[in-house]
């Protein structure tokens, strides 16, 4: 295990787990464990070099992460203020804002792809209208892969960071501007390094989530190799003919996100 | 019209999206579980409730999903009585497992190229589609397999390669692409929406639909049944009506 983890015998004792939680936290984490170990079991292992050498596999893996680091920017820039909203916003219907926001949390995702084909289709009411005046088409484009993985993911960020808002002390917000600071001052200076941890929680999951995301991007972008074909898009392709090679390309999947998950959050617990 | 075509492609992909988890569980009680190529879909419906009105107390549920998909569940253990595939290697991966033993084609499906109502862009082969935004289905499932040969040939890609035939047509039911390349059966079943438009390229890759009763059927007796009831003159009827080609 983590030798980082590893504490003095003294403080171990002291922290030591109560059965009652002890018992269900390992059934849990054997059910979710099992079925990664499942995978590695039919993992056909000689195959791995000749799979990671295939240059539409690295296609679909540059691809991927690229359109999940874009939905994460993007799910920042305007999931965090709707969280602050949703947290601090003094206004009518706010629960039903709140219980729309999470309406992508809920939705299949195919039926998501063809809400946003609805709205951003050749005939939908915004993509009509692009169409039209510029020859501009959204679907079947890498647009529309952020655009499908921004609607399913940034709820998650939401949620995350609305629940960060409201546990943080209102008071030092309420010091700061008695003290002149301007609201904005007190928002970049005082509010966001408070929720930081849930801010950067929330984009992790939300990062997470668009990387796994399958139904709303394969219906809305479809699945053109290189422009829309994702990871999970080849995974799913892939499980029509060989399941071998299914499962070799999602253990990629996994390997690469459980790298780029556990060194940003070295790097971000390491700091003060 | 369009809105109600738009909500007709919805409603078909949400149902389509719904059968995915559905009508595994099989028990003895009169209850026969087939899973079936999407392209199926029409045509297996009627042939069911015509199965169950002559067969009283049988209930048979359908799982329709691709019929790679559906030949994976089946290798890998999931319960069910018949497998009827949209091709000739799905079923070959059922058989090459032990799970099924001799399968018999009973339809036939060729290619056609979709367009919406009236032919707006004036599509008349292969080579129209030089130009035109239209999607097919990936290789990988028999609709994209039969696809890709003519469409190499004629040096055309499409702008998306769909996971299934269904999802393909929706993408034109939907007005998103000008012509998708289906099977002659799924433009029939869109009847009004879209024409369908033949291409002699689509002769040299026929797909061939074999059906069989399935080793460890829950229910051997009625799988059995079933399967010889599709290769009988009333469910040929429905299949020919649909659009497949005999046998």
């Amino acid at each position: 295990m983590n030798t980082r983890n590893a504490m003095p015998a003294k403080r171990a004792r002291r922290r030591r787990v109560p059965a009652a939680l002890l018992a269900p936290a390992v059934i849990g984490l054997v059910f979710l464990v099992l079925p990664l170990l499942g995978l590695l079991a039919r993992t056909p292992w000689t195959e791995l070099p000749a799979r990671l050498a295939e240059p539409e596999m690295l296609a679909a893996l540059r691809l991927s992460l690229l359109t999940a680091s874009m939905t994460t920017v993007l799910s920042l820039c305007f999931g965090v203020p709707i969280a602050w909203l949703l947290a601090r916003g003094e206004f009518p219907g706010r629960s039903v804002l709140r219980a729309l926001v999470t309406v992508p949390l809920v939705l299949p995702p195919v039926v998501g792809g063809v809400a946003l084909l609805l709205v951003f289709g050749r005939n939908g009411i915004i993509g009509s209208w692009l169409y039209e005046r510029f020859d501009v088409t959204i679907p079947f484009s890498t647009t529309a892969v952020v655009l499908a993985m921004t609607f399913v993911s940034m709820p998650f960020l939401i949620v995350s960071v609305e629940g960060a808002l409201r546990g943080a002390d209102i008071r030092f917000e309420e010091a700061a501007a008695t003290l002149g600071a301007g609201r904005w001052t007190v928002f970049t200076h005082v509010t966001l390094p408070m929720v930081a941890p849930g801010v950067l929680a929330g984009a992790v999951l939300c990062w997470a989530r668009a990387l796994g995301e399958f139904g709303a991007t394969i219906t809305f972008a479809g699945n053109f190799p290189g422009r829309t074909q994702t990871m999970p898009l080849a995974v799913y392709l892939a499980l029509q003919t060989d399941l071998e090679a299914a499962i070799v390309l999602s253990l990629i999947l996994l390997a690469v996100s459980v790298i780029v998950l556990a060194s940003l959050r070295d790097r971000w617990t390491a700091a003060p | 019209m369009r809105a109600k075509g738009i909500l007709a492609a919805a409603a078909a992909f949400v149902s389509l999206a719904a059968c995915g988890t559905g009508g595994a569980e099989a028990g003895s009680d009169g209850t026969v579980t087939v899973l079936a190529a999407a392209s199926l879909t029409e045509a297996f419906t009627e042939i069911g409730s015509q199965f169950e009105t002559e067969h009283e107390g049988v209930t048979v549920e359908f799982n329709f999903a691709a019929s790679s998909d559906l030949a994976a569940q089946i290798t890998e253990g999931a319960p069910a009585d018949v497998f009827a595939s949209a091709d000739e290697s799905n079923m070959d991966k059922v058989v090459a497992a032990g799970a099924a033993a001799a399968p018999d084609t009973f339809a036939r499906n060729q290619l056609v190229i979709a367009v919406p109502a009236g032919n707006p862009e004036g599509v008349t082969g292969l080579a129209d589609l030089a130009g035109l935004d239209f999607a097919a289905c990936a290789e990988e499932v028999p609709c994209g397999a039969a696809a890709q040969t003519a469409l190499q040939d004629a040096g055309l890609a499409p702008v998306t390669y769909e996971a299934d035939v269904k999802s393909t047509l929706q993408k034109l039911l939907l007005g998103e692409v000008d012509a998708a390349l289906v099977y002659r059966t799924d433009a029939i079943a869109a009847e009004g929406e879209v024409d369908a438009v033949d291409f002699p390229e689509s002769a040299a890759t026929v797909n061939a639909y074999p059906i069989a009763a399935l080793e460890d059927a829950p229910n051997p007796d009625l799988a059995a049944e079933f399967a010889a009831y599709v290769l009988a003159d009333d469910a040929q009827a429905i299949l020919r009506a649909a659009g497949f080609q005999a046998p």
